[in-house]
């Protein structure tokens, strides 16, 4: 079995983001970039169906620029066998431009399976698995937090309201991976050096992207109130709360 | 809270790529494993032990030695791994120095091969633990005149004396130990329940209390023939595995120092004072700017060793440099931001009070100050001050 696993760089999710002086782009100068954690579900979920079956390969796919090589190596440390970044100059911030370089290469080199995170912690989009099931014309599941795959089908679990979605895909499918699926590993160290070794092939790309128009940065929040102080303060918190902010 | 680790003369680009992966992934782990529990494994005199397999799966143990399911990085590698578990706590980079350069390295360096295949693929696992005997109630900076010693008994050695401050003695499944044997220096492996062989732990520590600290005591121990170490005689044999574990806590007093800058420097720009932030008064930056020299310096000697050490250029002396100026600085450090976190300083909620704590020790094992100050006389002299 051939799982492809499309993973993406964010910066760092604790990282102060800047908008570069022309508005058009976060400023990366100072910017340490991990495995968006989404995506690090959906490779742990991949690297334990190999653990239980070693024939099973896991490849690790990236649209991004090549910068992004460092990141995918920490995925390969994790476990994965190898790995593709099609190589756009800038990273991407338009998720159909991102599906369409996925599709096209998974159409050339077929999976039995692609896994991903549900959404990038950056921009959050969300979209690309969808799109990408879409344009291959697969079966897709999204924010799933259960998985087994059996020869010819997966079955997912999706939190919905109030309880458990249970659903079964035919193979070859798209699966993104939400929060809960599973506690992904650390690399180890002898992972970390293993990686160094893993094909990793580039493959360069156009970008099939629409141009980012502008960046703003959220409002400044206004300073806090400080109602009062001791128990007394109690009744008249409730009070504005209630009447003020309308929030109980 | 996030930390940002200190590294004003970018001292990170000099790394290759897999020793920046290293260091990067152990600061995780530390801080999304270690962290939380540190406080409390502090004030409970506590080693937390459901991490040594943690450690193990991840590689930290022997990371520099090849096969026997070890990493075999670089020892530039090494320092980081030090750096970064002494930022999370000194005892939690002791527990590594202690396995990695004082067990396991003899056992590989020194062992037989039945003793590397019997206990690295365990140590390196964290599935035993491993423990170093050198320092005596009586003799601590002069080992020679240790007075454990181990007779020869024909089939078996006899092992009688004590060890003392020994980390991990009480929970070590191997000791290294070190006795005199027909009045040369020599390395044992004894196992845990050995008759005669007990660990009595140190009780009211106010420094590495997330640490195991114990007695060795050896009262007619009968220990096979097997379990001499067979590659080394005299002093250079402990002597060498205390060069592997002071060059890593010549790396690893920087994680403390740095620790220490990251929290003090928060709260200084969060805390408001007669309406300004702490960090705006002048009396704050000069401590700033010296704590910031200080550990950039300290990163250049650590960085420098790292290079000589991969080399196979570095002397034991260079060696003593980096340990005796890192954890002096570490400690000037941690106490600088002692002060500046104010009444809270001393509270065990932020970390920098646990780590000036851990500190102290830090400053007297491995080779005091003084110890190290006169080994640097020597080198600088050409003339040695002691016998």
């Amino acid at each position: 079995m051939r799982i492809v696993v499309c993973m993406k760089r964010v910066p760092d999710t604790e990282s102060v983001i800047r908008i570069a002086p022309d508005g058009g782009a976060v400023d990366t100068a100072d910017l340490n970039y991990i495995i968006n954690p989404y995506d690090e579900y959906a490779i742990e979920a991949a690297l334990q169906m190999k653990d239980a079956d070693d024939s099973v390969q896991v490849l690790l796919l990236t649209v991004g620029e090549s910068a992004a090589e460092s990141t995918i190596r920490k995925g390969l440390a994790m476990g994965a066998d190898e790995a593709v970044l099609l190589q756009v100059p800038k990273d991407l911030s338009d998720p159909l431009g991102t599906a369409r370089l996925l599709a096209e290469w998974l159409k050339a080199n077929p999976a039995d399976l692609v896994l991903a995170g549900k959404q990038g912690v950056d921009f959050d989009h969300g979209a690309v698995p969808g799109m990408v099931a879409e344009l291959l014309g697969w079966a897709g599941a999204s924010s799933v937090c259960a998985l087994a795959c059996e020869a010819s089908h997966a079955t997912v679990e999706r939190e919905v309201e109030g309880g458990r979605e249970r659903v079964r895909l035919p193979l070859p499918c798209v699966i993104s991976a939400d929060k809960g699926l599973n506690e992904p590993r650390y690399a180890s160290l002898k992972g970390i050096m293993g990686a160094k070794k893993k094909p990793l092939a580039v493959v360069d790309c156009a970008a099939q992207s629409g141009a980012l128009g502008s960046l703003e940065a959220p409002p400044a929040r206004p300073a806090g109130r400080v109602v009062g102080q001791g128990a007394a303060a109690a009744t008249e918190l409730a009070r504005l709360l209630k009447e003020e902010a309308r929030v109980l | 809270m996030s930390y940002k680790a200190l590294d004003f003369l970018s001292y990170d680009s000099l790394l290759r790529e897999e020793e920046l992966a290293v260091a990067l992934e152990v600061r995780r782990w530390v801080g999304e494993r270690f962290l939380p529990l540190a406080m409390e494994a502090f004030e409970t005199d506590r080693f937390p032990f459901e991490l040594a397999r943690e450690m193990g799966e991840l590689g930290l143990f022997g990371a520099t030695i090849e096969g026997w399911g070890c990493a075999g990085l670089s020892h530039t590698a090494y320092g980081l791994i030090n750096r970064e578990l002494e930022r999370g706590d000194s005892g939690l980079r002791s527990f590594l120095s202690v396995q990695s350069g004082l067990v396991m390295y003899p056992i590989w360096r020194y062992g037989s091969r039945e003793q590397q295949d019997q206990w690295l693929p365990r140590l390196a696992k964290g599935e035993a633990i491993g423990c170093f005997g050198l320092t005596e109630p009586d003799h601590g900076s002069d080992p020679g005149a240790m007075v454990t010693r181990a007779e020869d008994k024909g089939d078996h050695f006899l092992l009688n004396g004590a060890k003392m401050w020994i980390t991990n003695g009480s929970v070590a499944d191997v000791a290294v130990v070190w006795a005199k044997l027909e009045g040369v220096v020599r390395g044992f492996l004894v196992e845990k329940g050995t008759p005669g062989f007990t660990a009595p732990l140190h009780r009211h520590k106010f420094s590495l209390r997330a640490s195991v600290t114990s007695e060795l005591v050896f009262e007619n121990v009968r220990i096979p023939r097997s379990a001499i170490l067979p590659g080394v005689e005299g002093l250079k044999g402990p002597l060498g595995c205390l060069n592997q574990a002071r060059y890593g806590i010549a790396w690893g007093a920087i994680g403390a120092a740095q620790a220490c800058f990251d929290e003090a420097l928060r709260y200084q720009q969060q805390r408001t004072q007669f309406g300004r932030p702490l960090a705006s008064f002048q009396l704050q930056q000069e401590k700033f700017a010296d704590m910031l020299t200080a550990i950039t310096a300290a990163q250049g000697m650590a960085i420098r060793l790292g290079q000589l050490k991969d080399e196979g250029k570095l002397g034991p002396a260079q060696i003593s440099l980096a340990k005796r100026n890192n954890v002096a600085m570490a400690l000037q450090v941690a106490r600088t931001c002692r002060t500046m976190l104010g009444a809270n300083g001393v509270s065990l909620e932020y970390q920098t009070g646990r780590h000036l704590l851990n500190l102290e020790s830090v400053y007297t094992y491995e080779g005091t100050h003084d110890i190290h100050t006169l080994v640097l006389g020597q080198a600088a002299t050409g003339i040695a001050s002691y016998a």
